[in-house]
């Protein structure tokens, strides 16, 4: 980021080369149409110009042929862009299986951002080069977006929802991240930056940031919110116990199932009433207004990583890390 | 240049091409108005579809007698101004304005048991934003968003109904007061032929809210 | 009754007398208040939409100001949002939707169908009133804080973050929209039905096929806006979530509802652009458009199509990957029909005798920047590629070309082709030729520079921005400023031209339409005979064994 003008972005990401492909492509492309409509109007203009009032021009009134050609071809050329346009962007629609996950929560006008190992930030990602990197993304207010040029990553982030992008960068360096869409006073100071690291930087980052992993939070928060009270492994458990809960199909009360994701956890923390799960009674209070976007997303990954029988005792205080694959 | 007849505005041939050309703008118009409701009704569908318990518990609590009971009174008048229309083209001026007369007390005794409803709907709190009992759904384990979204929409609709109605009501009163000055010819009856398509228009849309608001589910009781 | 036996040709008998015509008929402010001659509301409002025009410019003004250093000095940026809210509510919905169909459309329609006026002249006039209303509300709304949704009033934000006037704002929206749906609606009727004798479809100048295509979206679309308005104060008013997920509400459904309008409005404002030039290239080089059907219905598949791609505004919305598709596809497909004109407009200059009057440089502007504005709308629709630059500066510049280079450019040379026979008066030609030029110019210095910016990433909206995109945005307001003058010109000389002495005659242009066939201006009832149509409307070349009036 020199004080010099740019007048092409930094390609950081596995995917900046593949949309500047189709970029220059289309420039090229359009750029030769725009120059060749402009060079036979100016010729047309230059070489038809007026001479003399009385000449006639011919009678032309069309030609099917031609104007049945200037519809095929564009429609042809058309179709080529719209499968190239659709391939690319498919293949940036998901991310790869080992990705690394980390959060971001969106608000008036800050990003706040969870690393799976418990790290926190503000308005700053840090993220090793070379592996890919799925974020997932809320808001706690209104919508915004989370853009990264240097990645030509782009995705609006919505209240109510999680939404998706990944990426995985090839350059270490730092790169901006703006705010995208309009959110308010403040929506052009959104910003911060992306600092992209070798692995081993990447590493002693993480290290020297240790806060205990999301998971870890999320049980703390787990036994806070008195959750161990029904949701316990013992008998008089009055709620479904969690034990490899997340990804599974969980069948309702009213006959319909759901695969327990991160929306449907997220909507039995803040709407326990709304998917009822077969076999138990709708007792459970919500939680609306009393956990933040920040602490479902610690809920989620404490979740995600509860395997069978390790349900916390309800006397337990917050103590040991449970054995999950998120601890380093 | 030739007497021209009364009514007749400068820009149009004769009476006939002046009246086709109103009535072709009153298509017009309706084919807005369809968007118009067409907008509400795609909120509308997008939401049943995503929380059809709560639309089937909001529907049930809504007065289907009073509904049943509307929809039978606009149909009657729906028919009395279809007979109004023909007796403006045949000339027969009493029967017109008697036709009028009773369209526009079978428009009002609508909005009249409308009212008398949503005086009801009020009372039972059941108006999201001035008058809602989040509490008394959740009871009924249903989630009160989902309610208040089926009411909103049902508020909406009806109320934008009732409105195009009034305009309506106000409208045949203008007609009716020309009707009973021997206003309209079998040569000039358009307006009443064009207000009349106007008030069929608005008779339809009922019978398209009747079952998007009132029957949504089996019920057990009328009100 | 007598009638013309060769119509659509310059015509030696159109007397130039000071007889009576539609300005000199009556006088006094009531003459003009209560007129429901449509030439008369033609130019009330071409005075009410002018000043629009002013407002919107004016802010358009202090937000290129504003960016030309990086801090955002000139403002707070509270301001900054109200400014290009501003900004974008008055050109959008008080500005370049009506502008073309209410001034030139209301004007020209009836004369170039050879009717006496609109169908309906008393809801002609009822339009403007309500057109008046809105934007005095607007107006009013701005200099009482203003508002600071953007023109696209995203819920949640508008519904609930946004402290200033939403509810005034989206009221004055509604208002004029009633306005445009009657000014439809008039159109769809007058076409259908006040067409002069022998004056079929096919025989119809390309200008009111576009302002028939327009007609449709207006009528079709708006009320889907105007309902989407009520359900946002509704929610507003009251707090009850209609697309607040707090309240499981849905705010992609807003954003589907509000681009469902907002996408064919797009056509509202560019089809009638189209319409003008295909008018004026044929006059300026002699000859018979190149494909007239093809034309009229590519105006006719955009009007249809276009209702079909509103979802190509959300692609990184959160709609799914399947809808994006679908939507991608058929922005391709709406694409078709403007090459066809693009390719059909180039190719009626061949073999013509073309000359370079204003009206003609503006169009051949016209061609050129929506060229450029389609192009890259090519770029945009394409899915992988719209993920970088959606809601950039990229997306900004492609909408202007088509809006500001397509539609005020044609716009212009609609003014400036039938200003003498709306006025009876010839304004200064080197003056207006002139002004062309500056508006090319510094609209391409103002907006080129932003495509730059937006691939480099900036987003819009923004009232600070980093450093390294200050000299592309010093270069945009210096384009800027050019382009104020290139506007401000054509508002002095085409009133002085009111008050010179160059009258026009009957038909400056030696042109075709039936408008040309009557005195400048026109009388009241439009035509002193009813014109009776033989042939098609561009016969230029059928005219030179015919008589030219006034060339």
């Amino acid at each position: 980021m020199g004080t010099q003008m740019p007048l092409f972005p930094e390609q950081a990401s596995t995917a900046a080369s593949k949309v500047d492909t189709l970029f220059l492509f289309l420039l090229a492309l359009t750029g030769s149409v725009a120059i060749g409509v402009t060079v036979m109007i100016v010729f047309y203009t230059i070489r038809y110009r007026r001479r003399d009032d009385s000449l006639q021009p011919p009678r032309i009134m069309g030609s099917l042929r031609l104007e049945s050609l200037w519809s095929a071809i564009p429609l042809v050329i058309f179709l080529g862009i719209f499968i190239w346009g659709a391939k690319l962007y498919y293949s940036m629609a998901s991310a790869p299986e080992n990705a690394l996950e980390i959060y971001v929560v969106g608000k008036q006008w800050m990003w706040k951002i969870q690393h799976p190992e418990g790290q926190r930030e503000i308005n700053e990602l840090h993220v090793p080069m070379g592996r890919p990197v799925k974020l997932t993304l809320t808001s706690e207010d209104v919508i915004h977006d989370f853009f990264v040029p240097a990645f030509r990553t782009k995705v609006d982030v919505l209240p109510g929802r999680y939404v998706h992008t990944w990426f995985q960068a090839t350059q270490p360096g730092e790169y901006h991240l703006f705010c995208a869409q309009y959110c308010g006073t403040n929506h052009a100071g959104m910003i911060g930056k992306i600092v992209v690291q070798t692995p081993s930087d990447y590493q002693a980052w993480l290290n020297s940031h240790a806060e205990g992993s999301l998971a870890l939070q999320g049980r703390k928060l787990f036994l806070k919110f008195q959750c161990v009270t029904c949701h316990s492994a013992d008998s008089q458990a009055r709620a479904p116990v969690l034990g490899k809960l997340y990804g599974r199909q969980v069948h309702l009360q009213d006959g319909s199932s759901v695969v327990a994701d991160d929306q449907y956890i997220r909507e039995s923390i803040l709407k326990p009433e709304a998917r009822i799960v077969a076999g138990w009674q709708p007792i459970m209070p919500t939680f609306q207004g009393q956990v933040t976007e920040e602490d479902i997303l610690q809920l989620l990954a404490f979740i995600k990583a509860l395997e069978p029988g390790q349900t916390p005792e309800r006397t337990e205080e917050a103590t040991a890390p449970t054995k999950n694959s998120l601890t380093p | 240049m030739p007497v021209r007849d009364r009514g007749l505005w400068h820009h149009f041939d004769s009476l006939d091409h002046q009246a086709d050309s109103n009535l072709l703008g009153m298509w017009v118009f309706l084919a807005t108005e369809l968007l118009v409701f067409g907008a509400l009704f795609t909120g509308y569908s997008a939401y049943r579809w995503r929380y059809p318990a709560g639309f089937e518990a909001g529907s049930r609590h809504l007065n289907l007698l009073i509904g049943g009971v509307n929809t039978v009174v606009l149909l009657t008048s729906s028919l009395t101004m279809a007979l109004a229309v023909r007796a403006a083209s045949q000339g027969r001026q009493a029967l017109l304005v008697r036709l009028l007369l009773a369209t526009l007390f079978l428009g009002s005794a609508f909005l009249g048991l409308k009212a008398v409803e949503y005086r009801q709907d009020y009372l039972e709190r059941l108006v999201p934003g001035l008058a809602f009992d989040r509490g008394a759904w959740q009871e009924l384990h249903v989630n009160p968003n989902h309610v208040q979204l089926f009411l909103i929409f049902y508020y909406v609709m009806t109320g934008i109904h009732a409105l195009h109605l009034t305009i309506g009501i106000g409208v045949l009163g203008i007609l009716t007061l020309k009707a009973s000055r021997g206003h309209f010819t079998p040569q000039y009856s358009a307006p009443v032929e064009m207000w009349g398509l106007y008030w069929h228009f608005v008779d339809i849309i009922w019978l398209f809210l009747l079952p998007l608001l009132y029957l949504v589910s089996t019920r057990t009781s009328f009100y | 009754m007598t009638t013309l036996t060769t119509p659509y040709r310059p015509q030696a008998k159109v007397t130039e007398t000071t007889a009576e015509n539609y300005l000199n008929v009556a006088y006094g402010v009531k003459s003009w208040l209560l007129t429901t001659d449509h030439k008369r509301i033609g130019l009330l409002y071409l005075m009410s939409v002018t000043v629009m025009f002013f407002v919107g410019g004016v802010a358009a003004t202090l937000i290129r100001l504003n960016l030309l250093t990086p801090h955002g000095q000139l403002v707070t940026a509270d301001t900054y949002n109200k400014l290009f809210s501003a900004h974008g509510i008055v050109m959008v919905f008080f500005f370049l939707v009506p502008v073309v169909p209410t001034v030139l459309g209301n004007f020209m329609l009836p004369l170039m169908i050879g009717a006496r006026d609109l169908a309906f002249p008393r809801l002609n006039l009822a339009s403007w009133y309500i057109y008046l209303v809105g934007a005095f509300l607007m107006l009013l709304v701005l200099f009482s804080g203003g508002v600071d949704t953007g023109w696209t009033f995203y819920t949640p934000f508008s519904s609930k973050a946004s402290h200033t006037n939403v509810l005034p704002a989206v009221t004055a929206i509604v208002i004029a929209g009633f306005s445009s749906i009657f000014t439809g609606l008039n159109f769809v009727v007058t076409v259908h039905r006040l067409r002069a004798p022998g004056l079929t479809w096919f025989r119809l100048p390309l200008f009111v096929w576009s302002l028939y295509s327009t007609s449709i979206i207006m009528l079709l679309a708006t009320p889907v806006l105007a309902m989407l308005f009520v359900l946002l104060a509704i929610e507003r008013l009251w707090g009850v979530g209609i697309f607040d997920p707090a309240l499981d509400g849905d705010p992609l459904l807003f954003q589907h509802l509000f681009w469902f309008y907002s996408h064919p409005a797009v056509y509202i404002m560019i089809l009638p652009g189209m319409g003008i030039v295909s008018e004026i290239l044929p006059c300026f080089s002699r000859k018979n458009i190149f494909g007239y059907q093809f034309i009229a219905f590519s105006s006719i598949s955009i009007a249809v199509i276009g209702f079909l791609v509103w979802g190509h505004h959300m692609f990184v919305a959160g709609e799914s990957v399947y809808a994006a598709l679908v939507f991608s596809l058929l922005s391709y497909l709406v694409a078709v029909p403007s090459a066809i004109k693009v390719f059909n407009w180039t190719a009626t200059l061949y073999k013509g005798s073309v000359s370079f009057q204003t009206p003609m440089l503006f169009a051949l502007g016209f061609i050129g920047l929506f060229t450029i504005g389609g192009l890259t709308g090519l770029m945009l629709a394409a899915l992988g590629l719209n993920i970088h630059v959606h809601d950039t500066y990229f997306i900004v510049a492609h909408f202007h070309f088509i809006m500001v280079g397509g539609m005020v450019m044609g716009y212009m040379a609609g003014l400036h082709y039938w200003w003498p026979k709306m006025t009876g008066k010839m304004y200064s030609e080197w003056w207006a030729r002139l002004s062309a030029l500056i508006i090319f110019v510094g609209f391409i210095l103002t907006f080129m520079p932003q495509f730059i910016l937006g691939y480099l990433g900036m987003p819009r909206r923004y009232h600070v921005y980093p450093a390294e995109f200050q000299v592309l945005n010093v270069l945009s307001t210096a384009g800027a400023s050019i382009l104020g003058v290139g506007y401000l010109l054509p508002f002095a000389y085409l009133i002085a031209s009111l008050f010179g002495r160059t009258r026009s005659g009957p038909n400056p242009w030696a042109a075709t339409g039936l408008e040309w066939q009557t005195p400048s201006p026109p009388p009241p009832q439009n035509f002193l005979v009813t014109p009776h149509v033989t042939c098609g409307p561009y016969e230029y070349a059928l005219s030179s064994e015919g008589d030219h009036a006034s060339s």
